[in-house]
């Protein structure tokens, strides 16, 4: 541990403590929702009311603003559960099991979101709603991969051993994430190329890129802000016949 | 650019209006339906415990 900074030990420490973690994410929980607002205002101002139309796609091209940051999410969210399934696995931490399947609806909501928007955009560009090229269908698989880690987690009773089997699935399933994020340069394909994460000069103009930027960044409060409601109604599921949720009942009658 | 003009999307109203909808309702529905299961379940605690 000499390479990580005490401090942020200590703070993992108490963290991984389900009490500290419940009420920690309770008072954390206003600051998240306010930076969260913010973000997306200026985001949604700058993408819909600043920014130019599109020289080709016109006004279509909006929805960009919520279709690439959605997109973004559903890989980074996959990455997040696979990974904090996988400490859960090794080391059964119950925290880390919990924030695994509690990633999983909003991971797989971001999915819908990309998949359906992505569908709406489209529709006046492409003129198909859908198309079985390697973008839309490495999408769809990841969809049914969170679906499946939902599912699997609701049949098995035992919370801890359903963990298990959730992080084993999840972790086979990252072998998708890159086959959608190159699909665009291994195959052809009618979705468009990477515009943004092109190192050397992202193909968007900056009046364009900043609110997508910000846009992404209020995508990531909003997955901290839902993950950890459902981490917080997860644990006192787990939790319910602990002390410290006992403590909390009785005090609070 | 005035509000009509803003609203229609030069044309393109249905499918930019429909995206941020549908995200809108998803986005709530992610955080309702936890904090509605969290407070049915701390409810169905408390009565537990005074019944005991």
């Amino acid at each position: 541990m000499f390479l990580i900074p005490d401090p942020v030990v200590r703070f993992f420490h108490r963290m991984a403590s389900p009490p500290h973690f419940y009420a920690f994410t309770q008072r954390l929980m206003p600051w998240l929702v306010v930076i969260f607002l913010l973000l997306t205002a200026a985001g949604l101002y700058g993408g819909l009311y600043l920014a130019p139309a599109d020289y080709q796609q016109g006004d279509s091209y909006r929805i960009i603003y919520i279709h690439v940051p959605s997109a973004w999410m559903s890989l980074f969210i996959y990455m997040v559960m696979a990974v904090a399934g996988g400490i859960g696995l090794v080391w059964r931490i119950k925290l880390a099991e919990i924030v695994a399947i509690s990633s999983a609806p909003v991971g797989a909501s971001f999915t819908f979101i990309a998949l359906v928007t992505g569908s709406l955009w489209g529709k006046p560009m492409w003129g198909t709603w859908w198309v079985w090229d390697a973008r839309l269908t490495s999408e769809l698989i990841l969809l049914f991969l969170y679906l499946g880690v939902i599912g699997l987690y609701g049949a098995i009773d035992d919370k801890r051993t359903a963990s298990r089997a959730v992080a084993i699935l999840a972790l086979v399933g990252v072998v998708n994430i890159p086959i959608i994020h190159y699909s665009v340069e291994w195959w052809n394909t009618l979705h468009q190329g990477p515009t943004v994460t092109k190192m050397d000069k992202p193909s968007i103009h900056v009046s364009m890129l900043i609110p997508l930027l910000l846009m992404a960044v209020a995508f990531k409060f909003y997955y901290l802000i839902a993950m950890l409601q459902r981490a917080r109604t997860e644990l006192l599921l787990r939790e319910r016949n602990a002390q410290w949720v006992k403590a909390m009942i009785s005090e609070s009658k | 650019m005035t509000m009509q003009e803003f609203f229609a999307m030069g044309g393109y109203a249905f499918y930019v209006w429909t995206s941020y909808g549908l995200t809108l309702i998803v986005l709530l529905a992610n955080i309702i339906i936890p904090v509605v299961q969290r407070r049915q379940f701390l409810r169905s605690l408390t009565l537990k415990q005074k019944r005991q």
